[in-house]
């Protein structure tokens, strides 16, 4: 059982749910960053949560079944279609083999996940099937001709639903929840403040190791009013920190001011202070947000 | 010691200690009674991360052990020696000789005879940082770190040695070359040098 990758969008790559407990040797935990959308789909298919599947970055992607399979698309909500038949998100779905799935760009969200019964069979690197675009550990991004196996049928059936609620990914702003970080001491209140307080903005430059913040921009007839800003995250304490063990979630502080919020293929260490943690609930958010979407935090 | 514990949010502690020793000390003895549910137990510089699943093992559970665990001395003896064959032909070596007030032949006789430990990894995997017991091999990182640096390159950088794992940029002065493999992540044990390892350099021929 195979599936060919036609075209595979601006970033296809497999992941499953990681390859953590590897931090001391210095490597990424990785796997999907919307965790629950890929654990939804394998649900759907009748996988174990933790299957390798797909992740699809503003969707473009399509693929050729080359046997007959289960499939379900889950996370960012993009036209998918089977021979140019339009098809649910978020059900399980036949195709016979020579079918080929087209799936767009979302509309909102960022990443779309396609999973398959049997899971994808590529090859475990450290007990994990995910790629790692840090360290480069992991299948690399799909290309053009890839033929991906698909895994033995799992034992459980896929499940009867016809509908199953989820939230669609949001376009307005986004608020996430987040506890003070070990090194919160380090900013000023007005710093503390200023961060649960403003809309940040996410950067283009955002991928998989992080999501850069932009701050608040600067109305134009502002600008040059003050001839050197002090950054909004304001620093009280200036020495320097040792490197010390970052989480998925930290979010860190550049000498710039500016925010990054780690994500799963982060290094596991860093040696900017941590200004707070996103909350494990929260963090699957920041696979959905869009370059310019604005990201509020609150105190979990 | 001091062991000040930190919340690193809802699944994670930063025990922040005093100095490297203290690092090493509590790692040994966090790594010995090491409870399930522990995901990560991770050294650097002045901290050890630790994340958990909380639903096996709670954060409080973690913080007792923590702050209540006996840091443990290096015991010598049933120390485990990996050696590592360097052939001494580094870009960096003279100048780091002359960095140092040496001859490029002392820093040699220096490195091999100092008895090094892998005190945490970091930068990529299998990177380990090198420490050993004396301060007369400190040198600064390069002013223009190299755009590329082969893998098995030796270097010094501060108070650390290390080992390039694989080909990347790098700022660390360069000493010498092992034909070692420091990582292999297809292997059982994918870190040759991975943290509370003694490590041995030995001039190869």
């Amino acid at each position: 059982m195979s599936i060919v990758v036609v075209e595979p969008g601006p970033l296809a790559v497999v992941q499953d749910s990681g390859r953590p407990g590897l931090a001391h040797l210095g490597v990424s935990p990785s796997g999907a960053l919307d965790r629950a959308a890929l654990a939804l789909g394998n649900r759907l298919v009748g996988n174990d949560d933790g299957c390798a599947g797909l992740e699809l970055l503003f969707g473009g992607f399509t693929a050729r079944f080359a046997s007959p399979a289960w499939f379900a698309v889950t996370g960012a909500a993009g036209q998918i279609a089977l021979d140019g038949r339009p098809m649910d998100l978020h059900l399980a779905q036949h195709a016979e083999a020579g079918a080929v799935l087209t799936i767009a760009a979302p509309a909102a969200g960022a990443r779309s996940y396609l999973a398959v019964r049997g899971g994808i069979a590529a090859q475990q690197v450290l007990g994990s099937r995910s790629s790692d675009l840090l360290s480069g550990i992991g299948p690399k991004p799909l290309r053009v001709g890839d033929v991906l196996a698909v895994g033995e049928h799992p034992l459980a059936e896929v499940p009867l639903l016809d509908f199953v609620p989820v939230a669609e990914a949001s376009a307005g702003v986004v608020e996430v929840r987040a506890h003070p970080g070990p090194r919160a001491d380090w900013f000023t209140s007005a710093a503390l403040e200023a961060f649960y307080a403003v809309e940040w903005r996410l950067s283009a430059s955002s991928n998989r190791v992080g999501a850069r913040l932009d701050p608040p921009r600067t109305p134009a007839h502002a600008a040059g009013v003050e001839q050197r800003p002090v950054p909004l995250l304001e620093r009280a304490i200036t020495t320097e920190l040792p490197s010390e063990p970052m989480v998925a979630g930290s979010v860190q502080v550049s000498p710039d001011g500016r925010p990054t919020v780690l994500l799963a293929d982060h290094p596991v260490t860093g040696g900017y202070p941590v200004i707070a943690v996103v909350a494990t609930a929260s963090l699957d958010a920041f696979a959905q947000l869009r370059p310019g979407q604005l990201v509020t935090f609150r105190h979990a | 010691m001091t062991v000040s514990v930190l919340q690193n949010g809802d699944r994670g502690l930063l025990a922040e200690l005093d100095d490297l020793d203290a690092v090493l000390a509590l790692y040994r003895a966090l790594e010995r009674t090491r409870p399930a549910g522990v995901i990560d137990l991770v050294p650097a510089a002045r901290t050890i991360g630790v994340t958990v699943d909380p639903s096996v093992l709670p954060l409080s559970v973690v913080t007792n052990w923590l702050a209540h665990a006996v840091p443990e001395p290096p015991h010598a003896a049933d120390a485990r020696v990996v050696e590592v064959p360097v052939r001494y032909d580094g870009d960096d070596l003279a100048e780091v000789a002359a960095l140092l007030g040496m001859r490029p032949a002392d820093v040699v006789a220096l490195h091999t005879a100092s008895p090094w430990l892998v005190a945490f990894c970091g930068f990529a995997p299998g990177f380990g940082y090198l420490v050993t017991d004396h301060e007369r091999l400190v040198v600064p990182r390069r002013a223009t770190p190299r755009t590329v640096v082969p893998a098995g390159a030796v270097g010094l950088a501060g108070e650390f040695s290390g080992v390039y794992p694989r080909s990347s940029p790098g700022g660390w002065q360069l000493i010498g070359t092992t034909d070692a493999t420091v990582w292999d992540a297809s292997a059982e044990t994918p870190a040759l040098l991975s943290p509370g390892t003694a490590v041995r350099f030995v001039e190869a021929s």
